[in-house]
């Protein structure tokens, strides 16, 4: 049996299944009791968990991620939800100071089996304080695995993931995903975090992307299929450790390679991605590589200006038409 | 004066295109120095000089095919009257596409002659190079033809052509006879582990080598698996050059490495490293090509457990390795799983007997149950 869900209810869905599985695990974080989460992914959990287990938090990010890396050394299995990427800024020094460190520190001898959640991307007109993409500079970080889910099932089941790992997880939830809807098996639960998935099959150009920006890469594959062009759709999944195997496979078939990040370009997470290409697969490029980013700008609040900023379907199908139709 | 002839890369070339020269008149050159770089129907390959002297004049252009034999330059023994220098060449900056200029190579076709591309800002595509392809291979027809679609179709033409023509010879005349061995590498894996273990990665020795060793000091024993069937008899080589197969975009070829027996494990990783890496580049040298003296095959990495290969003519023998993978073997009467091997021989019956193989196999199995003897 299926049921259809949007990506909201399963994230959702997973905290439920991890907080009735494993007595060890909380949640912790901003708004999450009384309010149900600033988007509604704890609505109802400490109904059925109680105040022990769904812990409203001080508007300290410093000091509840602290208490979370805290509770992971002593055996607990935190969930630390952050309002949003831009205020995690707060905890930065908790993050790769304390939890990045010091299984390294510690010769070994102390895990911290921590999971962060923070929503993050722009497309809700929340302005330039409440809409940054900076997964990159986690990703950056060793001692941390960064994942990006992009689809229902990777919501539902990414979470279960991170909470078996030894070692501190952030999971970057886009806002813009939060009401996409799929159809779940009853059963649908735990999903691997190693590997980068094909999403959609193609010949021509690879469109590599994560998170937020996969609908629009489908998308973009959808109309340059119109056009004779066969894209195909890497959705990275997991954006540390990097699954370069993947990449090299799809450049290695389609010689051409456009890559989608919402961060700004000069220092990009699409950066990292080109460069490894480059490194990897340099011999098999028969066009000039392509990313399509964030204009350098703080993200406007008007709802045009926004949508001029980020990462557009029109973008992506440009730049791959550029590179591909050639042939 | 002497003149310098166009080289014979292989018993199954009859003429050359010289890509480049990568000498100029009034150039001094010592035995062994590339002199140029010619494409034979199978891959590009450097070809040395083989005597100390200035060159006086190159004879025939790049981008020219000539017969096996032909005059292509003249080199004076050291101490003759000096050349008037020629100008230096100016190499043209070509806008190309690394995947297009890898294919180039491949396909043997010099872009330099292709123009304009239509990729990118007029880039040269992997596209354009079939095409220039395609037109090369049929000089005659007035249009150049529709680029194949699916599988394409000039790639298996030169190399293809080559190894087509060497296989078929191959089984239309050698008789063929297949041995294999299952071989026990506990022993050899774990003393390789042991020592690799107070080894920086970039020093380490890894498996296929000890293989390559155990079946170059086998040919000891064994020499009459090692050399060439010519003329109706067997000539038996003095030297053990071991040909390695190494598998290209555009098929398989199998340079050597001279005098593999006298190799140390590391002189023996380190030049199987350094072949693997210019087989890559299309940058062997025209005797790695012609020398080998006996064929080993590894196709371990892709899965298949036993290989009985195809022998090299006018080789005699070549040696297959399958993947390493724990079977259930028997030792001391106790069924055990151990990481084990099979190794095959494809041998020429003309030239030995099963019985001589069989001893063979033995001697490379043996070897490795004493890895610390390579």
């Amino acid at each position: 049996m299926s049921r259809t869900l949007s990506y909201r209810e399963a994230l959702h869905d997973a905290h439920f299944q991890a907080l009735s599985e494993d007595p060890r695990v909380f949640l912790v974080g901003e708004d999450v009791n009384c309010y149900g989460g600033t988007y509604a992914v704890s609505k109802g959990l400490a109904d059925h968990f109680g105040a022990d287990r769904v812990i409203d938090a001080p508007l300290s990010e410093s000091g509840f991620v602290g208490a979370g890396i805290g509770a992971a050394m002593g055996g607990l299995r935190p969930i630390v939800e952050v309002m949003t990427v831009n205020f995690s800024l707060l905890a930065l020094d908790q993050i790769v100071n304390a939890a990045a460190t010091l299984r390294h520190m510690s010769g070994g001898q102390i895990s911290v089996p921590l999971v962060i959640r923070m929503a993050m991307g722009a497309g809700r007109q929340l302005a330039a304080q409440h809409s940054h993409s900076l997964e990159g500079w986690y990703a950056h970080v060793p001692g941390l695995r960064v994942v990006a889910p992009a689809t229902v099932a990777d919501a539902r089941g990414m979470l279960l993931t991170a909470l078996a790992d030894p070692d501190p997880v952030i999971i970057f939830e886009h806002v813009g995903l939060l009401a996409l809807t799929d159809e779940l098996p009853d059963d649908a639960g735990a999903v691997e975090i190693d590997h980068a998935a094909v999403r959609r099959e193609g010949s021509d150009v690879s469109l590599i992307t994560w998170g937020g920006n996969l609908p629009k890469a489908l998308e973009a594959a959808r109309q340059l299929e119109a056009a004779g062009i066969s894209a195909e759709v890497l959705d990275l999944r997991t954006l540390r450790p990097l699954d370069d195997a993947a990449i090299v496979a799809s450049v290695s078939k389609t010689h051409r390679a456009v890559v989608i990040d919402e961060m700004w370009k000069t220092g990009s997470f699409a950066a990292e991605v080109c460069t490894r290409i480059m490194e990897q697969a340099f011999f098999e490029l028969d066009a000039p590589l392509r990313r399509v980013c964030s204009a350098e700008v703080p993200i406007p609040y008007a709802r045009h200006m926004e949508l001029a900023a980020l990462p557009s379907v029109e973008q992506i199908v440009q730049a791959a038409t550029e590179i591909a139709r050639h042939e | 004066m002497s003149d310098f002839n166009m080289p014979s890369l292989g018993a199954d070339m009859d003429e050359g295109e010289i890509l480049a020269w990568k000498v100029k008149p009034g150039d001094s050159v010592r035995k062994g120095d590339v002199l140029l770089e010619v494409d034979t129907s199978k891959a590009a390959f450097d070809v040395e000089a083989d005597h100390d002297g200035v060159v006086e004049e190159i004879l025939v252009e790049p981008g020219r095919k000539v017969a096996v034999g032909t005059p292509i330059a003249r080199i004076r023994q050291t101490g003759e009257a000096l050349a008037k220098p020629a100008p230096k060449p100016v190499a043209p900056h070509l806008r190309i596409t690394p995947l297009a200029r890898v294919v180039a190579k491949d396909l043997g076709v010099d872009p330099a002659k292709i123009g304009r591309g239509t990729g990118i800002d007029g880039a040269i595509t992997r596209a354009d190079v079939e095409r220039a392809a395609a037109k090369h291979e049929e000089p005659h027809v007035e249009k150049a033809p529709p680029p194949p679609s699916g599988a394409d179709k000039s790639k298996r033409e030169g190399l293809r052509d080559a190894i087509a023509a060497a296989m078929s010879r191959s089984k239309r005349e050698i008789p063929h006879y297949y041995l294999s061995q299952t071989i026990d590498l506990e022993p050899a894996l774990n003393w390789l582990e042991k020592l690799n273990a107070g080894r920086p990665i970039t020093e380490r020795i890894l498996s296929p080598v000890l293989l390559l060793k155990a079946v170059a000091h086998a040919i000891w024993e064994v020499p009459e698996l090692n050399g060439y069937w010519t003329d109706g008899a067997l000539n038996q080589s003095e030297s053990v050059h071991l040909g390695v197969a190494i598998s290209l975009h555009s098929g398989v070829i199998a340079p050597a490495i001279h005098d593999a027996d006298d190799m140390s494990l590391e002189q023996l990783m380190a030049a199987l490293a350094d072949l693997v890496q210019r087989a890559r580049h299309g940058t062997l040298k025209a005797s790695e090509m012609t020398d080998s003296t006996i064929t080993v095959t590894n196709l371990g990495d892709r899965g298949p457990e036993a290989v009985y290969g195809v022998i090299y003519p006018p080789q005699v023998a070549l040696v297959g390795f399958g993947a390493v993978m724990s079977r259930a073997l028997v030792i001391d009467g106790q069924l055990v799983a151990r990481r084990s091997v099979i190794a095959t021989l494809s041998a020429d019956h003309r030239a030995s007997d099963g019985h001589r193989g069989g001893l063979f196999l033995r001697a490379i199995a043996r070897l490795l149950e004493h890895p610390e003897s390579l």
